[in-house]
């Protein structure tokens, strides 16, 4: 059965010099700006790192790298392009294309990596594990139910739960390996894809919540409610995801921190409250330093016992001086 | 207005929706060219968002560098917290630490998005001690 293609029903000439969000522009340069493509990245370097991965530890690396693939192809050719025919601004619809686009990219660097990394029969076997695990196949049929539903801000809600959410079981496995000093070129490639992805969940977030500003109380509670409902739907699949992937190494627990830590920004990226308190959000800091090397140094100003800080000098500085 | 904390926030409010959890008052660094510039006249904190998430510049908003460039504005800053988010690496909060560097002030704390509400306590307190100190 094929189902009616949706598209825009009427397109104008877009005109960049005549801007309704800026936000578009901003976000479009942004994209812009980080593109890259595997190419750039030099995955041979980890070929020896990859020896030195148990086989349990090499199977484990495969899989959660196709199930990346997965979601990043269901992003790039369904979940960015449906939200397109109910953009507001065709700037808005400009930047869909090229976050479909970088999914793209995306899926097709795992493919880089597993030719650099593993056999084509190791290869073949991961991607069968991938249509097999029943967890994997139910996270993809979640999202891929909403993105057909008609409900267009419920399918910003599916899409920024994607992007900022449901990517982390496997992002957490490469800086975990990047912690260890492990496959740490294919670290820096997957920090391009959660630079990127940080981006995707923002906007989408952001468009999510200019419609929702202007529903009625009754429908904006609907939407709430409605956001929670699939993010404890997912949340409960990604648990069992994560035990299938993570049991055999002993890191589900480590891995699940990192799981609520990332529900909280996917909500926040919607306008929502956190909903998990930080007794449940504590990743092990090796993780959270991989991901970004300021992010576990102690900046808590406040609590720390000295107030040994310099008093603000009047220094001259010009615009050349923030020039940055 | 009477205010010891000035915060800059782009059209998505995330930094706004933060400084409103705080309940603190606080200025706003004006988004638009057009709009008259803020003038303060007594010490405050900066609190900003950092933009980009390259290394490679643009990290600090170019409303919140207008408003350092003013001497008397530049004068009063004694702290900064940033927000950001840890997905941008070795950028995230970076505007945060590039001013804390130039103008020499501690960089006090650094959040995600508009922060938890763990985030809005340490911060709530921590102003509300660093003024009584100060």
């Amino acid at each position: 059965m094929s189902e009616k293609l949706k598209l825009v029903n009427a397109v104008q000439a877009i005109n960049w010099n005549r801007i309704e969000d800026e936000k578009d522009v901003e976000v479009w340069n942004r994209l812009v700006n980080n593109f890259w493509l595997p190419e750039k990245v030099p995955l041979s370097n980890d070929v020896q790192s990859w020896a030195t991965l148990t086989p349990e530890e090499k199977l484990l690396t495969m899989r959660v790298f196709t199930g990346l693939t997965l979601l990043d192809t269901i992003q790039g050719t369904v979940g960015a392009v449906s939200l397109i025919p109910d953009a507001l601004t065709p700037h808005e619809e400009a930047v869909y294309t090229n976050i479909a686009f970088m999914e793209s990219v995306h899926a097709k660097s795992y493919s880089s990596i597993f030719s650099t990394l593993a056999s084509t029969k190791e290869i073949d076997e991961a991607f069968r594990w991938s249509t097999e695990n029943p967890h994997l196949q139910k996270k993809a049929q979640i999202i891929l139910d909403y993105y057909h539903g008609d409900d267009p801000l419920k399918r910003k809600v599916a899409s920024t739960l994607l992007e900022s959410f449901l990517f982390y079981s496997g992002f957490y496995l490469p800086m975990y390996w990047s912690s260890r000093a492990k496959l740490t070129n294919t670290a820096d490639l997957i920090r391009l894809i959660i630079r990127d992805e940080a981006v995707h969940g923002y906007y989408i977030g952001y468009k999510f919540q200019i419609g929702f500003n202007k529903e009625t109380p009754e429908r904006q509670q609907e939407l709430k409610d409605y956001t929670f409902n699939l993010m404890y739907e997912l949340y409960e699949n990604e648990v069992h995801y994560t035990q299938d992937l993570y049991d055999s190494v002993g890191l589900t627990e480590d891995v699940k921190k990192f799981l609520h830590y990332n529900a909280n920004k996917a909500l926040m990226n919607l306008g929502f409250e956190a909903m998990f308190p930080k007794t449940v959000t504590d990743v092990n800091p090796a993780i959270l330093s991989s991901l970004s090397p300021n992010a576990d140094e102690n900046h808590d100003f406040f609590s720390g016992s000295g107030s040994s800080y310099v008093i603000g000098k009047a220094v001259v500085t010009e615009d050349e001086d923030w020039d940055f | 207005m009477s205010t010891n904390l000035v915060y800059f926030s782009s059209i998505s409010g995330n930094t706004h929706r933060f400084i409103e959890k705080l309940g603190l008052p606080a200025a706003r660094i004006p988004l638009y060219a057009r709009d008259p510039a803020l003038q303060v006249t007594e010490p405050y904190v900066l609190v900003l968002p950092t933009y980009g998430g390259g290394v490679h510049g643009g990290a600090v908003p170019k409303q919140v560098i207008r408003f350092l460039n003013d001497v008397e504005n530049r004068s009063l800053i004694r702290g900064v917290i940033a927000a950001g988010n840890t997905n941008f690496g070795e950028a995230y909060c970076l505007a945060g630490d590039i001013i804390a560097q130039k103008c020499k002030v501690p960089m006090m704390y650094r959040f995600e998005l508009f922060g938890t509400p763990d985030d809005v306590q340490v911060v709530h307190d921590g102003l509300e001690e660093f003024w009584d100190r100060h």
